[in-house]
């Protein structure tokens, strides 16, 4: 199998410009992923995952700007590119997007087919019988009847709608697609299939997808690697299975221990007192420092570098030797 | 034996659907909804119980029913002994929602935005005419702030729910209902929208309210990792009616019930090492409208254990294993739990099955 690369993350940083200050919701990230590879990132709310996608995308919007770095993807530079060019070269063609409750956004009016063929008209030219073909090979690639393509959004389940977003995210055959919670409002029998579903393709199609959730059971199911993000950081970054069965940040740590299981007894739940810092004013030093039990001085005062261990990248200060 | 504080016995709802207009002029026969249809459960005192099951099943209906917020169609709901599908007047119903409470799933919405955290906490006091005087009432009030771990109460009691986090609000709501110290609470979804940190804090906290404040839980939730936590006992809904129930660790660990053993292989579990690999999950089709409930047993269009007597005889409980964990399946008992993955090769296809024996469960 191909380990191609497929997207290469440097340094970037992304902010958003408020009348209450500067929201540093995004800082010096950096990670690549390779084709057939799953990128799984995880972290509370507000810590800068969905900003993190929609950079990639550059969809960041107004008073946000991608401040610094670089996003290399097929070729493009996308931290450079014109909004024209992100239009016609980026989106959908290489980089693809299924956003929470994307279900929802499909338009009542329209089937699901003419819904369906509107990307490959725009940026492929391809239509009519040709277009039907293509669209109705994908429904049944994401496990639905490809009749599906002539009935209306609210013919169907959720479930149904979801799996219809996630062929029209495929079709034309992007080298990545990000999922942002795809699966959050769904019941887990049909969370569970599409799960399946999304493993099965991504060995099929053998490109790159990033999951966003905050739910790391989820998370465990498909990504080959993870990145766990605190207040705009990355704070540990690698094999997924290196990172559940070891985790080294002491916040990924807490994280992990709060996740409660179905086949085990236990008499206290882990968690992380207090509550994420505001972006506009995140505190000195490590980020996590006031919630950190292991908080020691050097923590409040210098920011932590991006350290390897084991082929695993941490952000702390109980790792490294200065 | 310890003391039931909620009994249900053949509890049913049903819902008319509305039709349209052209529907009401053709006379056709008003649909019905079978919501909730003949449910029994008990509840002791100071456990919790846990209600589970796909969204539209009847949960949220089972709570609503407990707190007389729905009249039920028919059968029997008895709280503290006393059937509350025959409480109709006003104080009855009053005193009622006194010693039951609820605390439903969107802190955000759930509080009224105008209101600070000092109002939305002595409203239900006012009403219920409790602290003859302002400063009896504040009293309480700030009790209620540090019982739910809002400390110092000083620092909260005068903000509004916008300057709160996701969390604080669900502890505001938390405190509201135990202002009146009730005997009862319904928590619906309670924890479903909050993160993973938070929602293990908040689920610590009402643990350990059920022992200082003697209280009893009804826990409903789709979420069934957390009932392992947090309930003694729970229910799996199917289509309007519980099809397991008993003791959370038996159910969990030996589900009898095909439905029961489907959801469970489809629960997420924090297991990175079977990247290649796909769950089996042994059920099919979706899920019927309530409008329309399977002849026989209601699981029989989706079960891959269907046999002629399923589509014919309603199944009544059955206790194969232990007393007290019941299933409503002809076969429970007799169906063994397993969970299979399928590997997958190049391309993604399937190669094989493969079983995944209990003790191999590390998670
Ligand atoms: N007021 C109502 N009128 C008509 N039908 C209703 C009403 N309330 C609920 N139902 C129906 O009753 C059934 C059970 O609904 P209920 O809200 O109890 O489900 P639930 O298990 O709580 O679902 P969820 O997990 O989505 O909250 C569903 O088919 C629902 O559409
Ligand atoms: N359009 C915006 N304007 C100002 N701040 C924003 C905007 N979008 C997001 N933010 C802020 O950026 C931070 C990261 O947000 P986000 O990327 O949405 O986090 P997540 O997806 O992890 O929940 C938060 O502090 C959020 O309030
Ligand atoms: S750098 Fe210090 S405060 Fe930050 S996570 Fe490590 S030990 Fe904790
Ligand atoms: S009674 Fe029959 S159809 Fe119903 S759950 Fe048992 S085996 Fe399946
Ligand atoms: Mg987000
Ligand atoms: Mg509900």
């Amino acid at each position: 199998m191909s380990t191609k690369r497929i997207l290469s993350v440097k340094d970037l940083s992304t902010h958003y410009f408020t009348s209450k200050g500067v929201v540093k919701a995004l800082d010096d990230t950096n990670f690549d992923i390779n084709g057939g590879e799953s990128l799984g990132v995880a972290g509370e709310s507000g810590c800068g995952k969905s900003t993190m996608a929609l950079s990639l995308l550059r969809m960041v919007q107004p008073p946000g700007k991608i401040v610094k770095g670089s996003i290399k993807i097929g070729g493009l530079d996308v931290a450079q590119l014109s909004e024209k060019d992100a239009r016609r070269k980026l989106r959908w063609q290489k980089i693809s997007m299924v956003f929470q409750g994307a279900m929802d956004i499909m338009t009542p009016v329209y089937t699901v087919g003419y819904q369906m063929k509107e990307p490959l008209k725009y940026h492929k030219d391809i239509r009519g019988q040709k277009a039907d073909e293509i669209c109705m090979r994908y429904l049944d690639m994401v496990d639905l009847d490809p009749e599906l393509f002539y009935r209306y959004p609210h013919e169907l389940s959720g479930g149904q709608k979801q799996r219809i977003v996630i062929a029209t995210a495929l079709l034309l055959e992007p080298d990545l697609v990000i999922f942002d919670e795809p699966t959050t409002a769904l019941d887990v029998v049909v969370e569970a299939r599409i799960m399946n579903d999304l493993k099965r393709l991504k060995k099929e199609l053998n490109n790159g997808m990033i999951f966003i959730t905050h739910d790391l059971s989820i998370l465990a199911e498909i990504s080959d690697n993870l990145a766990i993000m605190y207040a705009g950081w990355i704070v540990e970054h690698g094999s997924a299975s290196r990172i559940y069965k070891n985790p080294r940040h002491p916040y990924t740590q807490k994280l992990i221990a709060a996740i409660p299981r179905l086949h085990k007894d236990i008499d206290r739940l882990e968690y992380i007192p207090g509550a994420p810092p505001e972006l506009t004013n995140p505190p000195k030093g490590c980020r996590f420092h006031p919630r950190c039990e292991h908080a020691f001085a050097k923590c409040s005062q210098v920011e932590p570098k991006e350290y390897f261990e084991d082929g695993v990248m941490v952000r702390c200060h109980l790792y490294g030797d200065d | 034996m310890p003391q039931t504080i909620v009994k249900a016995r053949k509890l049913r709802k049903e819902f008319e659907i509305s039709q349209s207009f052209m529907q009401s002029l053709r006379k056709k026969p008003k649909l019905k909804v079978k919501a909730v249809d003949g449910i029994d459960f008990d509840i002791y005192e100071r456990k919790s119980m846990g209600l589970v099951g796909e969204s539209g099943c009847g949960k949220t209906t089972v709570g609503k029913l407990v707190m007389k917020l729905l009249d039920a169609t028919s059968g029997e709901l008895y709280v503290k002994g006393q059937d509350v599908t025959k409480l109709n007047d006003k104080r009855g119903i009053k005193a009622y929602r006194r010693m039951a409470q609820m605390i439903y799933q969107d802190p955000f919405s759930s509080l009224d935005p105008r209101f600070k955290v000092y109002d939305i906490l002595e409203e239900p006091l006012l009403i219920h005419k409790i602290g003859d005087t302002m400063d009896e009432r504040r009293a309480l009030i700030e009790k209620a702030l540090e019982d739910v771990r809002l400390t110092p109460p000083d620092e909260f009691i005068d903000r509004y729910p916008h300057m709160l986090s996701g969390g604080q609000r669900q502890r505001v709501a938390i405190a509201r209902c135990l202002i009146l110290n009730p005997d009862f609470i319904v928590a619906d979804e309670p924890v479903s929208m909050l993160d993973v940190s938070v929602r293990a804090e908040l689920l610590n906290l009402m643990k350990d309210l059920i022992e200082i404040q003697d209280l009893t839980f009804l826990y409903i939730t789709h979420d069934i990792s957390t009932t392992r936590f947090f309930t003694d006992y729970i229910g799996v809904m199917y289509l309007g009616d519980i099809v397991e129930q008993g003791p959370v660790a038996q159910v969990l660990d030996n589900p009898i019930h095909p439905y029961t053993q489907a959801l469970l292989t489809a629960v997420p579990e924090p297991e990175p090492d079977r990247l290649d690999r796909v769950k089996e999950i042994p059920i099919k089709g979706e899920i019927p409208s309530g409008t329309n409930v399977p002849q026989g047993c209601r699981f029989h269009t989706r079960c891959p254990y269907t046999k002629d007597i399923c589509k014919k005889t309603p199944p009544s409980n059955k206790e194969p294993l232990e007393k007290g964990h019941k299933a409503k399946c002809h076969f429970a008992g007799d169906i063994e739990y397993k969970l299979r993955v399928i590997k997958l090769g190049e391309g993604g296809k399937a190669e094989k099955v493969e079983e995944i024996k209990p003790e191999d469960i590390s998670y």
